[in-house]
């Protein structure tokens, strides 16, 4: 680490990397995901929007929403925690437009949602945590909510196999 | 008697399609009845560039699968004999065994094996062209109104 570093330097190859690694994802930008980032720590944000609803009646979110909300907040997670000390030492340099550039992205090797409410026809946000990364697998645990942090819309755990090599 | 019976599921599939195309997010993904039994239900997608997960092999993300296997799960609940008014999910867990080839659509199969008054127990896989090696596997609790 250089604490030298000048801020502005710092904040920007934080920045570009994670939207790298986010606007690489095609269902991602289609659900309208983005990620706040507050050091290393991520929120995942979902707007609302018409197309993620499931009962038009209610109307609540889809639960297949929630979990595709839960699981991709899992997966970014693990993969910004992966890539976290390649990017601040420089080793790597995510681009969206250099395919080659962005880290493989683990892949989902089982994933339970527990849906504790139904979802709002409004914003929801998402953090992960991850409970234990190993060098081929990792756990991950996952909480979503909307207007209050402690009234949970739905959490999920999941385990994932990490891109080798 | 046969005849009466498919005819009957017939129209039971064609209420079922507009159920699924009355819900925004199945509509988005393009999903389809394909059957309803008792108790069982088949729905597929297509394929889509942007429903992609993994930029590098084009392979649709887990969450996609996941919309179809709970929209399934939850037309399986809806279509058992005993006739529930609504329900929804408690929990549902996914085994990714494969990833879904590119291009190819993915069908969800599902099954209610078991029904309380109150609580229902589904299984489901979801398959792409090559039905003999499953993409997923889900099992899932739904709650029952009656």
């Amino acid at each position: 680490m250089n604490r030298r570093e000048p801020l502005d330097q710092i904040k920007s190859r934080r920045d570009s990397a994670l939207s790298a690694l986010v606007s690489g994802v095609p269902y991602l930008t289609w659900l309208g995901i983005r990620f706040d980032r507050r050091g290393d720590e991520l929120t995942a944000i979902l707007p609302y929007d018409e197309k993620l609803i499931g009962n038009p009646m209610l109307p609540a979110l889809h639960g297949g929403v929630t979990a595709a909300f839960l699981e991709t907040t899992a997966i970014i997670e693990l993969a910004w925690a992966a890539m976290w000390e390649d990017m601040e030492s420089g080793r790597i340099v995510p681009d969206a437009a250099m395919e080659g550039s962005l880290p493989r992205l683990p892949k989902t090797i089982d994933f339970t949602v527990d849906y504790l409410r139904s979802g709002l026809p409004r914003d929801a946000y998402a953090r992960a945590r991850v409970v234990r990364s190993g060098r081929r697998y990792a756990s991950v645990q996952v909480e979503a909510w909307q207007d209050n942090r402690a009234r949970l819309l739905a959490q999920a755990t999941g385990h994932f196999l990490m891109p080798q090599g | 008697m046969a005849e009466g019976g498919s005819m009957a599921q017939g129209n039971q599939t064609r209420i079922a399609q507009q159920f699924i195309e009355a819900i925004p997010h199945a509509r988005a993904l393009g999903m389809r009845v394909d059957a309803l039994g008792a108790g069982t239900a088949v729905i597929s997608m297509p394929w889509a560039q942007h429903l992609v997960g993994d930029p590098r092999s084009g392979v649709v993300h887990g969450g996609v699968v996941s919309a179809l296997m709970d929209t399934c799960c939850g037309a399986a609940v809806m279509a058992h004999p005993s006739g529930p008014s609504s329900t929804a999910t408690i929990d549902l867990r996914i085994d990714y065994m494969r990833s879904a080839t590119r291009g190819q659509r993915i069908t969800a199969r599902a099954e209610c094996y078991h029904m309380t008054r109150t609580v229902a127990f589904v299984r489901a896989v979801a398959l792409d062209e090559d039905t003999d090696n499953p993409v997923a596997a889900a099992t899932g609790a739904f709650t029952v109104e009656r």
